[in-house]
């Protein structure tokens, strides 16, 4: 414990000695100007944290927050949870004050997790409802095929997924996927044009999907050709 | 029945057969030994026996009684969806008819615990489907129940009448559709504070048409899609003993109109957005504002029964006076979702004179809450939340608000109260103004604040609080305590159950005070204080006895948890970051602490980032 001394934040005297912080601990007084200044001079109180021996018979302990983040004078820092209101009233709260009426607030609500999410709606030709997913979570197009593939699993019968994902450069493997039964997924990107997925680099794809269709490959051969374009004109 | 009554009789074979076959011989007459007559008795008896503690000191006392006990059991609470497994559950009370589970621990609410930690309802549900059969009520709160869950519900109780879900999450209206259309009793359907994903399914058209429904409460307001309002308005009309209803912000205060007109029976109503749709121009809006305003008047007018009002989520100010004609009625009034200052709250609280709950905004200041204190006498719980829930912001609810209410409101159990600064002489006057509180949560939004005026720590405030309030169950504390406080709360706080405690603390010896001295403890959360593991230890002969142990961002270290785990086998220590990543540790210490007995060992579910010790 002792090498934390020097990010510790005390609450105990500024400079203190040990015998005038049992004094205190005593009458239980403490002056407000005197917390106020112990918590915006902490980096600078090597000398004070010292006096505070964490040994000392008594185990006194001074109060000490969790280095996990470090006060900013004068303001402090904003903390996870912090005050204990729930994010749904928050959230809600926010889109108030910013008068965003026109789309809900994305980010989840009742979990933690930092940043924003990219929520994007992924619906499938037969299935009875939408589905949502945070493309952020995923690193991959591996990694978002199969997270689609369990999620409608018990609609497809294991007709989507099976293929992996579909190989742009093999023109006629492509031609076969798409006159198939087989499903494929499709996405609207950012200038409001259907595409299949896959066509680019992962995350250009994250930042410019919109939401997801999954389509029998027989009604997405209309978007084959301007895949393969876009595609062969990158390589 | 006849299952438990043939186990009993090989239980008591001495006299059971010589009792049958002296019956048996007598003929047709079968006069049944003493035990039976007994349980027969008691189980007539029990039936009407519905607190749970009387339940549980019941089952106590023989084998009998245990059985009987179990057989007459309609209602089972699940306060730890991991303290023990959905079969045990299923085998022990057979006759089961309401089940409430609660999941996940409270500070998931405000992100402390990261997604897909656990509580899933799937393996209750399934375990249920076969063992329930006439099960009609189902209340969770934390859980994670997805829209395969709820179809399960819908397709194994025939006689399924009351969902009720708080503050859950994973299932969205697709969910909603299948039970609304194949629940066919349904009665009661409650959506409080849950996340509910929007699978652009329209639910409302799918209660079943041309018939009345069954329904008599109808909770959507935290359904953050909107409502095809047609689907509505029909499904209303055809409710005739609809009495809550609780509509989302996507309902407009003139559609509310049209749906309070058809129900004048309600008793219990939230409003959705009270405002006008934004659609509507200025200028139409300001024709139509006066015959609006009348209109709106006597629509509450004509809601005599209204007892609860809440919503107002969108709230256009002006409107709020059109709910006075039922404010001499109101029992329950939450505008915790409303931005009106005192001048704008005056006009409508001072008719509220039965007012018995009241929920509302810091926006009211001071002044908003001296006219509540001035003017609502029987108020027995009072909520002020924050609109700005950042540090150093200006709050203007204060000493000044919480002493009034403490004068004008003596009967007072309950409070929650955000501000950013305290004095302890108001709350110490609370304390003996409200001697009845049961449920004492005071939030200095300011970490570390001490009294404002005296510039001492809060310590003789809380202080006060358990010594003068004997019937205190639920406290949690916050700005600069020291170890004082503690000694305090261990002292006196012997019927405190739940405990809250963030940012507070000196030394071990705080928590120490608490494990030791609180004898009723059965909750207790703890955050980002300076409590290690030798408090910890203090804690081995009461943690059997409590729900649970939460310690979050504290000083504990792997090594005291495990040695806890070790004393303790029957406890499931886990140990985890709130960030969700692997390990468990942030520097030296335990990042998060959760632990809870378990009648069934460790959960299964657990993901990989958490390590149950």
């Amino acid at each position: 414990m002792m090498h934390l001394k020097e990010t510790e934040l005390c609450l105990g005297l500024p400079g203190g000695g040990g015998c005038e912080a049992e004094t205190l601990k005593v009458t239980g007084k403490r002056g407000f100007s005197e917390t106020v200044d112990l918590m915006l001079n902490l980096q600078a109180n090597d000398q004070s944290s010292s006096s505070t021996d964490l040994m000392n018979d008594k185990k006194l302990q001074n109060s000490s927050k969790n280095n996990k983040d470090v006060i900013k004078p004068p303001a402090k820092a904003q903390v996870v949870g912090w005050p204990p209101v729930r994010n749904h009233r928050k959230n809600l709260m926010a889109q108030k004050s910013h008068n965003e009426e026109t789309e809900k607030v994305v980010a989840p609500t009742s979990t933690g997790g930092s940043g924003a999410a990219a929520f994007v709606k992924v619906s499938m030709d037969g299935a009875p409802y939408l589905r949502k997913v945070d493309l952020k979570v995923y690193e991959s197009y591996q990694q978002l095929s199969d997270a689609l593939a369990k999620m409608f699993s018990s609609f497809t019968m294991g007709d989507y997924g099976s293929q992996g994902m579909i190989d742009f450069m093999n023109e006629s493997k492509l031609m076969d996927l798409l006159n198939s039964s087989e499903y494929v997924p499709s996405y609207e990107d950012k200038d409001g044009d259907w595409m299949l997925v896959g066509d680019v680099p992962w995350q250009m794809f994250v930042d410019s999907c919109k939401r997801l269709r999954i389509m029998k490959g027989s009604d997405a051969i209309g978007l084959a050709p301007r895949a393969m374009e876009k595609c062969k004109s990158r390589c | 029945m006849t299952d438990d009554r043939s186990e009993m009789s090989e239980d008591d074979a001495g006299d059971g057969t010589a009792a049958r076959s002296r019956n048996s011989a007598a003929g047709d007459y079968f006069i049944p030994y003493p035990d039976q007559v007994l349980e027969n008795v008691l189980e007539n008896v029990l039936v009407f026996l519905k607190s749970r503690r009387d339940r549980n000191a019941v089952s106590l006392v023989c084998k009998s009684w245990y059985r009987a006990e179990a057989y007459t059991r309609s209602d089972v609470f699940i306060g730890n969806c991991y303290a023990v497994a959905p079969r045990r559950v299923t085998q022990r009370f057979r006759r089961v008819r309401s089940v409430t589970i609660k999941g996940r621990p409270r500070f998931a609410d405000f992100g402390l615990v990261p997604r897909d930690w656990g509580a899933h309802f799937s393996p209750w549900v399934s375990t249920m489907a076969i063992a329930y059969r006439s099960l009609e009520k189902i209340h969770l709160k934390r859980m994670s129940v997805t829209d395969d869950d709820l179809a399960v519900i819908a397709h194994s109780f025939p006689t399924f009448k009351e969902l009720i879900l708080v503050c859950c999450e994973g299932f969205g209206t697709s969910g909603l559709a299948v039970v609304v259309s194949d629940c066919r009793r349904l009665r009661v359907l409650e959506l409080i504070e849950d996340d509910v994903s929007d699978d652009e399914v329209d639910w409302i058209s799918c209660f079943p048409v041309d018939i009345p429904t069954n329904l008599e409460s109808l909770t959507f307001d935290c359904v953050e899609s909107p409502i095809n309002f047609d689907s509505l308005e029909k499904l209303v009309a055809r409710s005739p003993f609809l009495k809550k209803l609780r509509l989302n912000r996507y309902i407009s205060i003139a559609q509310l109109y049209r749906l309070i007109i058809r129900a004048p029976q309600l008793t219990h109503l939230g409003t959705g957005s009270f405002s006008p749709p934004e659609q509507q121009q200025q200028q139409q809006q300001q024709q139509n504002d006066n015959n609006r305003d009348s209109d709106f008047v006597s629509a509450f007018a004509a809601c005599r029964g209204i007892v609860c009002l809440s919503g107002f989520r969108e709230i256009s100010p002006e409107y709020l006076p059109a709910i006075v004609p039922v404010c001499a009625n109101l029992t329950s009034l939450n505008l915790s979702y409303a931005n009106i200052d005192a001048e704008q709250l005056k006009p409508v609280i001072r008719h509220c004179h039965k007012l018995q709950v009241f929920w509302v905004l810091d926006s009211i200041c001071d002044e908003g809450l001296q006219a509540v204190g001035a003017t609502c006498k029987d108020l027995r719980e009072l909520r002020v939340f924050p609109i700005d829930a950042t540090e150093n912001a200006e709050v203007p609810v204060s000493d000044v608000g919480l002493l009034a209410i403490s004068l004008g409101c003596r009967k007072l159990r309950s409070i929650l109260y955000f501000c950013q600064q305290m004095t302890n002489a108001a709350v110490i006057a609370m304390s003996k103004n409200c001697p009845d509180l049961v449920v004492f949560r005071l939030c200095i939004i300011d970490r570390y604040r001490p009294d404002h005026v005296t510039g001492e720590p809060m310590d003789e405030g809380f202080g006060a609080i358990v010594k003068n309030c004997k019937k205190l169950t639920r406290l949690a504390v916050s700005g600069l305590l020291t170890d004082r406080a503690f000694s305090y709360i261990g002292q006196y706080g012997k019927l405190v159950r739940t405990l809250s405690v963030a940012f507070n603390g000196e030394s071990d010896i705080g928590l120490k005070y608490i494990l030791e001295g609180c004898t009723n403890l059965q909750k207790l959360e703890i955050r980002d204080s300076p409590f290690g593991d030798s408090a910890l230890w203090s804690g081995l002969h009461h943690f059997y006895n409590m729900r649970f142990v939460w310690m979050s961002s504290c000083r504990v270290t792997r090594q005291g948890c495990t040695n806890v785990a070790r004393q303790l086998p029957r406890l499931v220590v886990e140990v985890f970051r709130g960030d969700g990543v692997e390990g468990g540790e942030r520097g030296d210490f335990v990042d998060t602490l959760y632990m809870y007995r378990s009648l069934d060992g460790p959960r299964a579910d657990a993901p990989h980032y958490v390590n149950i010790l």
